[in-house]
């Protein structure tokens, strides 16, 4: 793969945004500008005027040290992106019985998708039929949000029926480049730590809900989960060797509310990375 | 009133059709079967060209020991003792426990590999990285998930590891070439640290350079194995 950037991506999208801004209103006719300079020094004296009196009441009413911490970190956990694995002419693992992983999968993400949705994510999937996107392009369905966690989700061929397993990258160390870009090959190693703390949660939430499953999570060099600038998880049930299809079924409800209260308790620790440059300064 | 000659004509014509649907199916399960010849034929004669089990008897037996699957369906690998003729050769010696595990174990449940794969070629570069060349039944015969396609890899590297000090890393290519999974799940564009701690993969000191997936002497070595399947 050629030496594409996950962070450029990100950046090349927020700049196109902004580029466009500006180059739309300097596009326009003069009289047009005027009038929506006008407009705009009109709505900002408005809005100062009403501004005022507040600002002034909160002086009176709040000492400088309970007002919000407005440069502490905050969670900015928003975006959960679900990946069934698989799909289109992949099948992934496939039982005696006829199952198949990449169809099983889907209906685990419909339904891990209402349960994130009733904790106030909003959830992205990236396939909702039976297509394939890339390893790369569900990668970026992550990277090109942010706030956002990613979840792939895997059915084994393997393991013992009733269990699910939570997989971490393997440590590695951050590549150090001169412009603070992440190589996309490495997007993953900056937020190892975190995904290491999503998979414990999610993990232990899940081990409640399935005897047998381990009490912490594993590390695999999990192909899909390298190039995702995101904390990433991979969560694997067994499985399509199950004797019956309906043994799958009623675990649904169990991986779907476990791993919505998983992302939900790791909301709070969630912060966007700082990515180190040389000479000393960090890029959020 | 209908012409004669084409009724003749007609006639001929439809016999034609008609003996063309009977020797349809015939011809299709000929072309069928020509194509399953050659392929076998294309994989039998790589086999052949690159003689990766080599047989040396004069070799004293030596202990080894070989990582296959624990029984049950926990995961986990189990270390089992195994006398066999074992050269001195690093790289003989890895081949010759490479080719005791894809042979697999007496309790076939405890296998990690399957038993239709092959090694191909198995290579020591002087950075320590062992480059092990399956064949393409590596890829389509394991069964896919993180779980088990991670127990195939352990066991390779685990076995190794036990056995030929010599090799620091694991590099895995399928039929020649650099393959991005396993079996659809394990990341395989990485070289795997041989090692008894941990075989689950980490990133190789040297990273790549700028273009490339793999670092020069890899590359190099994957071109040598490429050229000598192509030959």
């Amino acid at each position: 793969m050629g030496p594409s950037f996950g962070a450029a991506y990100f950046f090349e999208r927020t700049m196109r945004f902004r580029f466009g801004i500006l180059l739309g209103v300097r596009s326009l006719p003069t009289t047009t500008l005027v009038l929506l300079g006008s407009l705009l020094g009109a709505a900002l004296c408005a809005f100062s005027l009403a501004g005022a009196p507040q600002q002034q009441a909160g002086t009176t009413t709040q000492t400088p040290a309970a007002a919000p911490p407005t440069t502490a970190p905050h969670s900015g956990l928003n975006v959960v992106v679900l990946d069934p694995a698989h799909g289109g002419t992949d099948p992934g693992a496939r039982g005696t019985e006829g199952i198949s992983e990449s169809d099983e999968v889907l209906q685990f993400a419909a339904a891990t998708k209402k349960a994130l949705e009733a904790q106030g994510f909003q959830v992205i999937l990236t396939r909702e039929g039976n297509n394939n996107p890339s390893f790369d392009d569900r990668s970026a369905r992550a990277n090109a949000q942010r706030g956002a966690v990613f979840i792939s989700l895997h059915i084994a061929s393997t393991g013992l029926a009733g269990t699910t397993r939570v997989y971490v990258q393997p440590d590695e160390p951050i590549p150090n480049t001169t412009s603070g870009l992440i190589p996309w090959d490495h997007a993953q190693a900056p937020f190892q730590s975190l995904s290491r703390k999503l998979g414990d949660l999610v993990q232990q939430e899940l081990s409640k809900r399935f005897k047998g499953s381990p009490e912490t999570l594993q590390t695999a060099p999990v192909r899909q989960l390298r190039t995702t600038a995101a904390p990433a998880i991979a969560v694997e049930i067994s499985s399509v060797s199950v004797k019956d299809r309906a043994e799958l079924d009623r675990m649904v409800p169990g991986v779907a509310d476990g791993i919505a209260r998983g992302v939900a308790a790791f909301r709070p620790s969630y912060v966007i990375p700082s990515i180190p440059v040389p000479g000393g300064s960090v890029q959020p | 009133m209908t012409p004669k000659w084409m009724v003749w004509v007609g006639g001929v014509l439809l016999a034609a059709v008609i003996a063309a649907a009977l020797y349809f199916p015939a011809l299709r399960r000929q072309v069928n079967k020509a194509k399953d010849l050659t392929e076998k034929t294309a994989e039998q004669a790589r086999r052949e060209l690159l003689p990766v089990a080599p047989v040396s008897t004069g070799d004293p037996k030596v202990k080894v020991k070989m990582f296959w699957g624990t029984r049950g369906e926990q995961g986990g690998l189990t270390p089992v003792s195994v006398e066999l003729p074992l050269s001195r050769d690093p790289v003989l010696r890895a081949k010759q426990v490479l080719n005791t595990l894809l042979a697999g174990p007496v309790d076939p449940e405890s296998r990690t590999l399957p038993p239709d794969a092959a090694l191909l070629a198995f290579y020591i570069l002087p950075d320590g990285t062992g480059i092990a060349d399956f064949s393409d039944e590596v890829r389509s015969s394991t069964p896919s998930g993180i779980q088990s396609e991670q127990l195939a890899v352990e066991s390779i590297a685990r076995t190794l590891e036990a056995n030929v000090p010599e090799v620091l890393r694991l590099k895995i290519l399928i039929h020649g070439q650099e393959a991005d999974t396993l079996a659809g799940h394990l990341d395989l564009t990485q070289a795997f640290r041989v090692s008894a701690k941990d075989a689950t993969g980490t990133q190789l000191e040297n990273p790549s350079p700028p273009g490339s997936s793999l670092p020069a002497p890899i590359q190099k070595a994957v071109d040598r194995v490429r050229q000598a399947t192509q030959r």
